[in-house]
């Protein structure tokens, strides 16, 4: 059992569903990320999503692109961010996933970057532009073979056949993309989510976490209820473009993933009672 | 050789090259994409109108010209041009931005998204779209649209929207990043018309269908003009490659051919000064293909630079690097310079402004001409026409005039060929 497995099985005996905020690492550089990822700890954090910034990132919407720039501005490099991660991974407690796109991994060699992910800690990988068809020609087998999670994405438009694919291909959890498009925050969830969520559970034996759009207390509320992990990250994201540069600011990220959490740890209580 | 004629694979490779590197949302989507376009493309009634479109309503088949002039001004091999600038909105990429809307009807979505970077494509798809009653946005970088103007205001009266991209360097990359984010997001209504043999599969082997007739056409007009099919060099500009996979496909198989692809050299060889991924690339994935990417150590896209807005992009289509290993094409690069003075040479000699990409491929040739014999034989795809480049080249006429001595690069080139030809 890894990890990210762990994770998932005690949250479900407590009856909620997993905390996972994602941050770009580097934003505005990686010694405060170090920071930050403290405080997504404290405040109740159950897996990180840490991205990997790329130059051209297509999945993403402006909040993400604009700290993936100011990461890269800052000199960051994937091996810095696996030096971050091996340095605070045990400290932390918290099992580590990176959100990145393929070219930064294919330029340093999918055999060498598994070995270094695996050697630093790294819990499980996500990769938006990498489908299984293609993490088959290498990427699947060598974080296998390392023991690192590799996590495969499921959108509404995939088909059947696409479920089945992304099942065999995922380890630790499969990524619910809760609506087609780019990441950022959403006033409302998608009407078809709950419908979905419940019909892909069915069909999956790994936990199914839903990111993309969410980004106030309620709205985990509501696909805590649905889903075994809810992803918030441009909300943070903002957060830490807005007020990051103020003094004392992790505590008030950490405040701000407390407040986000809370609904899923309430439903728990409300379950033990 | 293995027989290019059968590739991409199933997966939509070449060799090691392409596949399908997109986000999940998209990957039902390609799938319905290559259903509904093998079915077209073997379907009478797709390509009886598609050509009756190519012929009627955009000008095909374009001339094959001898460059009687430039030919006789070089004193070597004789030059001939496929007359792509011709075409209806001035450039070759109508012929695929037809295909792809003809196409967008059939799957029954009513929007089409592009990118442009020198605004052909785009112009090429607000008008396929405006023809077919489709509803068009077009993603233009910025600093492109600075250089371009003439081609945005044309997509705007023909009905398209014209999306400002501020992101990046602001050039074709940029574009195509934000198209793509459109069309991850609108997905079930909207196509996108993708203008290159770049992205995810089937677009690279469907965009070089859809431009074969360049050369397919070439072939019997050479015949019929020089009493063989067989140029003995054939030469185009290769940006994201699609000009130039549109007159090569013809040939690949006919050794007598030599096939070379004109890369856009720029200032000069050093990091974001040009857009030569053979001189300066690495294999990597970006916008949905393996290919041949300029890029850092770590992954980064690099900046790009050329004089050319078409050819300023840092990737090539992920056929090119397959014929590039295979030794079927040689690749080669022109510089802003070269490139701007064979601008200046066709337009004083032949009364034709050939677009700046194109004019890539004309200093290839002005290079290659004079070592050849008479007897030879060089076609040149003249891909563009040039009106949307004049401010840029009196732009950089201005700036590179040589000090006290002229007024203009122009008068330079001039000059230079008032003492060649004296």
């Amino acid at each position: 059992m890894s990890a990210i497995d762990q994770v998932f099985f005690n949250c479900a005996h407590d009856g909620r569903g997993a905390f996972i905020p994602f941050l770009m690492a580097g934003d505005p550089d990686l010694n405060a990320t170090a920071e930050y990822l403290d405080a997504l700890a404290a405040g109740g954090a159950d897996i990180i999503e840490l991205g990997v910034p790329f130059s051209d990132p297509i999945a993403d919407g402006p909040v993400n692109q604009r700290a993936a720039v100011r990461a890269l501005e800052s000199g960051t490099k994937l091996s810095g961010i696996l030096q971050l991660v091996a340095r605070h991974r045990d400290k932390l407690g918290v099992p580590i996933v990176l959100f990145t796109y393929f070219n930064p991994i294919h330029a340093r060699g999918v055999e060498r970057f598994a070995e270094q992910a695996a050697a630093s800690g790294v819990d499980g990988v996500l990769c938006v532009d990498l489908p299984p068809e293609e993490g088959e020609r290498g990427f699947i087998p060598a974080l296998r073979e390392q023991g690192v999670d590799t996590i495969f994405l499921l959108a509404p438009t995939s088909t059947r056949d696409r479920v089945t694919k992304v099942a065999e291909a995922s380890t630790g959890f499969v990524y619910y993309v809760s609506r087609t498009g780019v990441t950022g925050e959403r006033t409302a969830l998608a009407t078809d989510l709950v419908r979905d969520v419940k019909r892909l559970r069915k069909r999956l034996d790994q936990p199914l976490a839903v990111g993309f759009g969410i980004s106030t207390p309620q709205q985990v509320a509501a696909v805590g209820e649905i889903a075994d992990g809810v992803v918030v990250g441009s909300a943070l994201v903002r957060l830490i473009e807005e007020q990051g540069s103020d003094p004392g600011f992790p505590r008030v990220l950490e405040e701000r993933v407390r407040e986000l959490s809370a609904p899923l740890r309430q439903r728990a209580e409300r379950r033990r009672a | 050789m293995v027989r290019t004629r059968t590739l991409p694979d199933a997966a939509g490779y070449f060799g090691p090259y392409g596949g399908r590197f997109v986000p999940e949302t998209l990957m039902a989507p390609l799938a319905e994409l290559t259903r509904a376009y093998d079915k077209a493309r073997r379907s009478r009634g797709f390509r009886r109108e598609l050509t009756g479109l190519l012929n009627d309503f955009a000008g095909r088949p374009t001339p094959l010209y001898f460059a009687e002039r430039l030919s006789e001004d070089l004193g070597g091999a004789r030059i001939f041009l496929k007359r792509e600038d011709l075409l209806h909105t001035g450039a070759h990429k109508i012929n695929n931005a037809l295909g792809q809307c003809l196409l967008t009807r059939l799957m029954e979505k009513e929007r089409v998204v592009a990118e442009t970077g020198a605004g052909q494509h785009g112009v090429a798809t607000a008008t396929a779209a405006a023809a077919l009653g489709l509803s068009c946005v077009v993603y233009m970088g910025s600093e492109d649209m600075r250089r371009q103007r003439l081609n945005v205001d044309r997509m705007r009266l023909l009905g398209a929207e014209v999306v400002p991209v501020d992101s990046g360097s602001r050039t074709l990359k940029d574009a195509i990043n934000e198209a793509m984010r459109d069309w991850v997001t609108n997905v079930r209504t909207t196509h996108y018309v993708l203008g290159s043999v770049l992205g995810p599969d089937p677009f690279p082997r469907m965009v070089r269908d859809f431009h074969r007739v360049i050369g397919d056409e070439a072939r019997l007009q050479l015949k019929r003009q020089t009493g063989s099919e067989a140029p003995d060099l054939a030469i185009a500009c290769v940006g994201g490659g699609s000009n130039s996979i549109g007159l090569f496909t013809a040939f690949l198989e006919d050794r007598r051919v030599r096939l070379i692809g004109v890369e856009a050299g720029g200032r000069s060889i050093g990091w974001g000064e040009h857009a030569a991924r053979f001189a300066g690339g690495a294999l990597g994935v970006l916008h949905g293909t393996r290919t041949f990417v300029l890029q850092d150590e770590e992954g980064q896209i690099a900046p790009t630079h050329s004089v050319s807005a078409g050819l300023d992009y840092p990737a090539i289509g992920p056929e090119h690097v397959w014929l590039h290993d295979e030794g079927r094409v040689e690749y080669t690069s022109a510089t802003d310079e070269e490139a701007i003075e064979a601008f200046h040479r066709v337009a004083h000699m032949e009364g034709i402004l050939p677009a700046l990409e194109s004019s890539h491929a004309l200093a290839e040739a002005l290079k290659r001409a004079p070592r050849l014999s008479r007897k030879r034989v060089i076609l040149v795809n003249l891909s563009g026409r040039g009106d949307k480049d004049v401010e840029s080249v009196l732009a950089w006429d201005r700036e590179h005039a040589e000090k006290g001595k002229v007024e203009s690069f122009a008068e330079a080139v001039a000059a230079r060929q008032r003492g060649e030809t004296a």
